[in-house]
């Protein structure tokens, strides 16, 4: 699977050089073609509209003017010249979103040269050619978080996208998204260091070198402080201590301008986290994989700690062996914030069944299961006043379904991004209006 | 070893006790069924012949005794009648390919017995030899009705062993091995070129061609070796006759485990599982497997929808799967969810597998998906019961309601193929199975529902 995804990496690099001539010289002819552009309006109708944050709307309607959602609800007035989609009776959701994967990264998931790399970003890997972007979209995702692996204690900046396949890079970026930062703990980091005899090879080696880093970005930090005191106070003098990316970016988490993300799995270690997080200042976004969240899900809950966490999975390594499916459900139950991310291409294809799970182990109703992979999910991206919900000022990203989304049969018709369709089933070829073959 | 704990057993002192220790043993750890138990009310999904709405199971000593309409089965005097209305009754689902037994926790290399390395060439491997019954993955998967599986060797190897199909109940890997070396796999996936590399690191095997030769010698070897025992085995027959009378006894070959391995197969006894992807290695392996008259079964060939035609034409079933499998880049995304339903339409008998230990239990949910890519559902449901019972010789013992099979039998809320449905009962040789794996302790200790 991974030779074949490098290799198909390799062939990406070698289209986009052609793919660069061919976005200079047809790109615009190609997207001024017959589907309905962005900036227009759109009537979806005759759907179940499943809008996470006020119900279920039978025989409902959606209007989208310049790429928003402009109104909900079974009656909707719409003007005469929006392109109207029937829905046919099926579901609408709001595009599904996922808080935790590694696509389009061209396996550059891991600087893994260093516990502490706060200074990588994400986006310089980003590679908006992979088709595991597509095929994410296929199954309905619409935003990603694509976060920096776990081998370092403190890892990059992670990148938000749009899975508008067939549009340009910068089209790709969910505009405006928090940052977010990439912490790990437990085995991987003990693990890839452990094994070259370097430091860390334990959990004490862990913890210490994330605390010794964070001390270092607070001496950081009073430094830079100091210097900016002195030049508002006057003082011509005043030499400016030296830039250290990795030291600045470590002062933005303290400054809590960065969204903490933790790869994190035993229950011990949530509470080492959230104790150094208090000690230092900053707060703990989100738990990721979690799996043991059900056994101290009031403690989680009382810091406001979400967890992004898999329905399933389970034995793959030591700290993986107490995970139960009951744990999403169970934690919810104690106020935790639940999203079902994938970390994987191939959960990435269909969340929706992935959180249906969740119904069937520990009993979550239709909505709060929907909310595991849309509203909490756009939570812990820090991006759920603009999408995760069907809601009028929201973004219209939403998937029409062939089937009940939750369950083995939901598969998506169609999806928008923005307002404008980037997937639809019922085309020939890969099914994408915005994407032309050879690209 | 077995000689020697019979003679203690019937010598020793203890003899009494250690008899008195064994039929406690037994009747704890091997139970049968004590009493007839009766499904009632339930809707009967028969997979044979039908679905009955309001239906009627009994099972006796481990078999099912009787399936119909309520109104026409007798129930049996001192049963246990279950009633099971609203409930849907389906039998035991079948994995067609697992790791079941063979790992506990993937990344602890201690705890795997996935295969052996050292060479490509290991057919004299059994996993039967390494089941482990008490796994704690095994009552996670059959609580969510997943009664039978295949017990596959990791697939590294061009022939890393011989496969079992295991029952998942029982306390011994005896009570559960049904059939020992029931299949054995043969890989050509291009995967087993583990010899590849910078060119002075190189050994052979490290191409196609070299696992090609590499497997032909083998079964011209094994052939060669069931010819000389064959001759010897006829020598020996004929005995010294009048005039050979001062001849010496025929001398009886060596023994070699690899090849003797490879006889049945090689003789069309049991079954081949071929597992391939590409087209071009599927045509490879096929044409070398047709030189030695292997019977087969193939295995993924999830990138051969250029051949599907030739598939069919060779009339044998095909073990789908898993249907995640990432499609190539040039290829759309639905390419391999498709593959169920367009090898049905073609007329080939098909069966899922979870190619997986841990989340086995998963296996109904791929069935189910498929029927959203072309696949009929009853078609989806057989995939994973009648069929794989069929394709492994065990269509008269597993796969359907049908009276005269083995009672594994499973209750459940509703659609064996949603991820909503929750299994309220599991029966195993009619026994029923309490619904408790090591994740129900944890969720319990911790307060869950």
């Amino acid at each position: 699977m991974l030779h074949r995804f490098t290799m198909f990496v390799r062939l990406t690099a070698t289209l986009s050089a052609l793919f660069l001539l061919l976005l200079i010289s047809g790109r615009a002819a190609a997207q001024g073609g017959p589907q309905p552009s962005a900036a227009n309006e759109v009537l979806i109708k005759n759907a179940v509209v499943m809008t996470v944050t006020h119900g279920n709307i039978q025989n409902g309607s959606i209007y989208v003017k310049d790429g928003k959602i402009a109104a909900v609800g079974a009656n909707v007035s719409a003007s005469s010249s929006a392109t109207v989609i029937d829905a046919g009776g099926k579901y609408v959701t709001p595009g599904i979103i996922d808080s935790h994967s590694h696509i389009a990264l061209d396996d550059d998931v891991n600087e893994a040269t260093s516990p502490i790399t706060p200074q990588m970003m994400m986006i310089d890997a980003f590679d908006y050619h992979d088709k595991a972007i597509y095929r994410g979209l296929a199954g309905g995702v619409t935003t990603s978080l694509l976060l920096h692996g776990s081998a370092n204690m403190i890892g990059g900046q992670a990148v938000v996208i749009k899975h508008k396949y067939g549009a340009n890079r910068d089209a790709m970026l969910f505009p405006g998204a928090p940052r977010s930062i990439k912490f790990a703990s437990g085995e991987n980091p003990k693990r890839v260091y452990g094994s070259r005899e370097q430091l860390p090879s334990t959990r004490m080696g862990n913890f210490a070198v994330q605390r010794e880093a964070l001390v270092q970005a607070q001496d950081y930090m009073r430094d830079w402080d100091t210097y900016q005191a002195k030049v508002k106070g006057g003082d011509k003098d005043a030499v400016p201590p030296k830039h250290d990316l990795k030291l600045e970016a470590l002062a933005d988490v303290l400054r809590g301008k960065l969204l903490v993300q933790i790869h994190c799995y035993r229950a011990d270690e949530f509470l080492t986290e959230m104790a150094m997080a208090k000690e230092f200042g900053y707060k703990v976004r989100a738990f990721h994989h979690a799996l043991e969240a059900y056994k101290v899900p009031e403690k989680l809950a009382a810091e406001g700690v979400g967890i992004a966490t898999f329905s399933d999975w389970w034995g793959y390594k030591n700290e993986a062996w107490d995970a139960i499916p009951w744990n999403a459900v169970m934690s919810m139950l104690k106020g935790v914030r639940v999203a079902i991310k994938s970390d994987s291409e191939d959960f990435a294809r269909r969340l929706n069944q992935e959180a249906a799970k969740t119904m069937r182990y520990g009993g979550a109703t239709e909505e709060e299961a929907l909310k595991m992979i849309t509203l909490n999910a756009a939570w812990i991206i820090g991006v759920d006043d603009r999408v995760g919900s069907i809601e009028v000022g929201k973004d219209a990203d939403l998937v029409i379904w062939d089937g009940y989304p939750l369950s083995s049969y939901g598969v998506p018709n169609r999806v928008l991004i923005d307002g404008d369709t980037y997937f639809d089933r019922s085309l020939p070829g890969f099914g994408m209006p915005h994407y032309k073959e050879g690209q | 070893m077995r000689k020697r704990a019979a003679s203690f057993f019937v010598t020793s002192q203890y003899a009494p006790l250690v008899l008195a220790f064994f039929t406690v043993f037994l009747v704890r750890l091997a139970p049968a069924q004590q009493k007839p138990v009766v499904l009632r009310g339930g809707k009967l999904l028969t997979v044979s012949h039908g679905t009955i709405a309001n239906g009627v199971l009994v099972m006796e000593n481990g078999k099912i005794t009787a399936v119909g309409d309520a109104a026409s089965v007798k129930i049996p005097s001192g049963a246990r009648v279950v009633n099971v209305a609203g409930m849907t009754v389906y039998p035991g689902l079948i994995d067609s390919e697992t790791q079941l037994g063979l790992t506990e926790i993937s990344a602890e290399q201690m705890t795997n017995d996935l295969v052996e390395v050292s060479d490509e060439i290991m057919p004299h491997m059994h996993v039967f030899d390494a089941f482990h019954a008490e796994s704690e993955l095994i009552p996670v998967t059959r609580i969510n009705g997943v009664t039978n599986a295949i017990v596959a060797p990791q697939s590294r190897d061009t022939l890393p062993g011989q496969d079992a199909f295991v029952q998942l109940a029982g306390r011994s890997a005896d009570d559960m091995l049904m059939v020992r070396d029931i299949a054995m796999p043969l890989n050509f996936t291009g995967a087993e070129r583990r010899n590849q590399g910078p060119f002075d690191k190189r050994k052979f095997p490290s191409t196609r061609m070299g696992l090609a030769a590499q497997l032909r010698q083998a079964f011209l070897d094994a052939q060669d070796y069931a010819q000389k025992w064959a001759d010897y085995e006829k020598k020996k027959g004929e005995g010294p006759s009048g005039d050979d009378k001062g001849k010496k006894e025929p001398v009886a070959p060596k023994h070699d485990l690899k090849l003797e391995a490879l006889v049945p197969y090689l003789q069309g006894k049991k079954p081949v599982v071929l597992a391939a992807e590409e087209a071009s290695d599927l045509e490879t392996a096929v044409r070398l497997a047709h030189e030695f008259n292997l019977k087969l079964v193939l295995n993924h060939i999830s990138h051969s929808q250029p051949v599907l035609d030739e598939v069919a034409k060779l009339g044998v079933p095909v073990i789908v799967g898993p249907i995640y499998e990432d499609p190539k880049p040039e290829e759309r995304y639905d390419t391999i969810y498709r593959l169920p339903g367009d090898l049905f339409k073609r007329g080939v008998k098909i069966a899922f597998a979870s190619f997986d230990a841990h989340n086995s239990r998963n296996l109904p949910y791929q069935a189910g998906f498929a029927t959203a890519f072309g696949l009929p559902y009853d078609e989806a449901l057989k995939a994973i019961t009648l069929n794989p019972a069929q394709i492994w010789g065990l269509g008269d013992k597993l796969g359907s309601l049908d009276s005269g099979k083995i009672a594994n039998v499973v209750v459940a809320t509703s659609d064996p193929l949603d991820v909503r449905t929750e299994v309220k009962q599991v029966f195993i040789n009619g026994q029923e199975i309490p619904l408790t794996s090591r994740q129900t302790r944890l969720r319990d200790e911790y307060g869950g529902k």
